[in-house]
């Protein structure tokens, strides 16, 4: 079967062991997690976990009837065959020699990322988008030379009119 | 009013009609055990390995329709229920098991006998809990037997930490428990109900295929009456035998890896399949690529991550299986009753065919006993009466196939997880629900020495049970594989080296009697089952007699060895 990228937005109780429960599930079952991100709501009792996977629709099936069926989670909202919008953030530290300076600010402008942080030879630039942009980001910033990066997982929200 | 931990938890399992609780105490635990001391109506049987206490509640929750209760220790007491919480969760059992913890300031220290008993039973319980805040018990527990025996039912877990247990609290019975997450669906969809009535008018070859969900929801009575109004022909699963009368002329036996001929082959040629309360667990498909190629399949469910995992459906219903069934029936019942027997002649022709060329067969004409023979003239003798326990391997698929089971409740197994040692604690868990009933477990010489001390359980606490060993010498079941599969290489499955066990039921101050002969089975079965008490019956049979038909694994369930 086909394998496609799928976003799931689980509404979970903000609880000790949820997040271990679900990731219990993914591992139990041989399901990978491509990315994975938490964090509470408004409601300090609600957690709102993010979740990209790749599989292929009847596996998708499975995990959001099994996540369904964890006695923690309250909603399981697949966002992937809905209008959405998603980012991710990045913080890359790039070597900031002197000739490259002045490239490494056009690419920053050109992305609408930030430089965080400047040193005598190195900077931190701040970077968010979908997962496509933070990859077309790095791989402009590989050839100046990259020292360190850190990446959250996905987060999204449907869109108002998202179907 | 203020409480201690251990008397709310006293209270709040009786509140939940629970009589009957199986525990080992350490400890974590000696305050609730020292509570319970005080309570008459709540009976406290102590078992000699945990295990045994889990095994024991899984069968007091089957044989009374009600909700087991273990209770153990913290470290190696919760460790050793392991196996049982996951027999119960394969077998959707509704269960709750306390387990005592260390102090909630020791919690994480590596303290003696601590153990993230939480973690551990996480992929095994239908959920579990580790109380911290004493304030918070009552409603923990009173949750906790709402999950364990609502929707699919599944075993939970409570961690109660010794200060937890110790504290005093301000008790009030809680309010009936509330979830915003969990809002199990018992409503089945009228339209896929009305769907399923069009399919069964269409029908030309159906079959009935029951399973255990069948036997938990209560629904055997409704099966049967679709069954009988449409003249339809009925298998079972393992975990389905007794959700309809296996005395009918439409009952085909089991299906599946040791099921009838006339079973895979109904089930192999039919058109249409009405699954109830059953997972097609790959002991009865076979291979799923060549499962019923011709069939339509109608599921009905309670949990919707059983439909769809294995076999495509084409018309699912998810919800409780005994009011979808009724509901169905009540709309069969609004038609004409011939548009639900088309043309059924050539059908249930073909099938007595099969049943009359290829059925269940051994031969007795011979010097020593066929393990088939004792368990049939068991059959005969108890009337099919016996709720009878098994262990897990021949024993369990001969008695599954030979034990005619009439009625729901009747046959308490080990389906899913397949556990051996199960059936001897699941025996005395059994007697404890129905103390009228006789309890009959089916026993192999391995699978019995696997929770044999549990005989001091049923003697010290007057649980008799009536324990039949088939002894065959051999782990049976892996010999039977290796015969066929490993060219007889028989590694690791001779058993020639057994205690004595007529000796050993003395021991115990049980009764034991032994027979080598064919001659003597009935004899033996019949002075056993009436001696007072607690009884091994011993028939030394076979010793390399193998459990037939048999589907290899990853074959086509219609792809039979036959005798």
């Amino acid at each position: 079967m086909k394998i496609n990228r799928y976003l799931l937005s689980i509404l979970v109780d903000n609880e000790p062991g949820v997040l271990s429960r679900i990731s219990g599930l993914f591992s139990g079952r041989g399901f990978n997690i491509d990315s994975l991100s938490v964090a509470k709501t408004t409601d300090p009792d609600v957690s709102v976990i993010t979740m990209v996977t790749y599989c292929d629709a009847h596996i998708i099936e499975q995990i959001k009837k099994q996540l369904h069926k964890l006695i923690n989670v309250i909603r399981v909202n697949d966002l992937t065959e809905k209008q959405y919008v998603e980012r991710q953030l990045a913080l890359v530290k790039v070597h900031a020699r002197t000739e490259k300076r002045a490239e490494i600010m056009r690419i920053v402008d050109i992305f609408r990322s930030k430089i965080v942080d400047v040193g005598h030879s190195h900077f931190v630039i701040e970077v968010s988008g979908d997962s496509g942009k933070i990859e077309a980001f790095i791989s402009l910033m590989q050839p100046v030379g990259i020292v360190e990066i850190a990446t959250t997982g996905a987060i999204a929200l449907g869109r108002e009119n998202g179907k | 009013m203020k409480l201690t931990g251990a008397q709310i938890l006293v209270q709040m399992i009786k509140a939940q009609g629970v009589d009957t609780i199986f525990g080992y105490p350490g400890g974590a635990t000696i305050d609730i055990h020292d509570e319970l001391d005080r309570h008459d109506d709540l009976r406290h049987i102590l078992v000699r390995h945990e295990q045994g206490a889990v095994h024991m509640a899984d069968a007091y929750a089957r044989a009374k329709k009600a909700t087991g209760v273990a209770l153990v220790t913290s470290g190696p007491g919760a460790t050793n229920t392991v196996t049982g919480i996951a027999s119960a969760h394969s077998d959707s059992i509704p269960m709750v098991v306390f387990t005592g913890q260390v102090p909630t300031g020791l919690i994480g220290n590596d303290a003696f006998q601590e153990v993230d008993i939480v973690g551990i039973t996480r992929p095994c319980t239908k959920h579990n809990y580790l109380v911290k805040n004493p304030a918070k018990l009552a409603d923990t527990i009173q949750e906790a037997f709402h999950i364990a025996r609502s929707g699919r039912p599944g075993p939970v877990l409570v961690d109660l930490p010794k200060d937890v247990i110790q504290a005093q609290i301000e008790f009030n019975l809680p309010e009936p428990t509330q979830m915003k997450s969990y809002k199990p669906n018992y409503k089945p969809n009228k339209k896929q109900m009305a769907k399923a009535i069009s399919m069964l008018k269409q029908t030309r070859r159906p079959v009935i295929f029951a399973g255990g969900g069948v036997i938990l929801s209560q629904g055997a009575e409704e099966l049967t009456q679709i069954a009988r109004l449409a003249n339809i022909p009925v298998t079972g699963s393992l975990m389905g035998l007794g959700a309809f009368p296996g005395s009918d002329p439409n009952w085909l036996g089991m299906l599946g890896m040791h099921g009838t001929y006339r079973a895979n082959m109904s089930i192999g040629h039919s058109d249409l399949i009405f699954a109830v309360g059953v997972r097609f667990d790959d002991r009865v498909t076979g291979n799923i690529e060549k499962f019923a190629p011709d069939a339509k399949i109608i599921q009905i469910d309670i949990d919707p991550t059983s439909i769809h995992k294995n076999i495509e459906v084409d018309c699912p219903i998810v919800g409780d299986c005994k009011t979808a069934l009724k509901d169905i029936y009540t709309l069969m019942e609004k038609e004409d009753p011939k548009d639900f027997q088309t043309d059924r002649t050539a059908w249930l022709a073909r099938i007595e065919e099969w049943k009359q060329t290829t059925p269940l067969k051994y031969d007795q004409n011979y010097e020593v006993i066929k393990p088939q023979y004792v368990v049939e003239k068991l059959y005969e003798i108890t009337r099919g009466e016996a709720l009878v326990t098994t262990e897990v391997g021949q024993n369990q698929m001969w008695t599954a196939q030979y034990y005619h089971f009439d009625k729901p409740n009747h046959f308490i197994t080990s389906g899913g997880l397949g556990v051996m040692g199960f059936g001897l604690p699941a025996a005395i868990g059994a007697k404890a629900a129905q103390p009228d009933k006789l309890v009959v477990n089916v026993a192999g010489d391995g699978s019995i020495q696997m929770n044999i001390q549990e005989l001091m359980t049923a003697i010290e606490s007057k649980l008799d049970v009536k324990i039949v060993i088939l002894n065959n010498r051999f782990l049976g079941m892996v010999r039977q594989w290796q015969e066929f599969f490993y060219d007889k290489a028989y590694a690791s499955t001779n058993m020639e080296n057994a205690p004595d066990f007529v000796k050993l039921a003395e021991a115990y101050g049980a009764k034991g009697f032994k027979c080598t002969q064919p001659a003597c089975v009935t004899e033996t079965l019949e002075t056993g089952l009436n001696t007072p008490g607690t009884v091994i019956m011993e028939f030394v049979v076979e010793r390399e007699e193998s459990v037939y038909p048999m589907v290899p694994a990853g074959g086509a369930i219609t792809d039979m060895l036959l005798v």
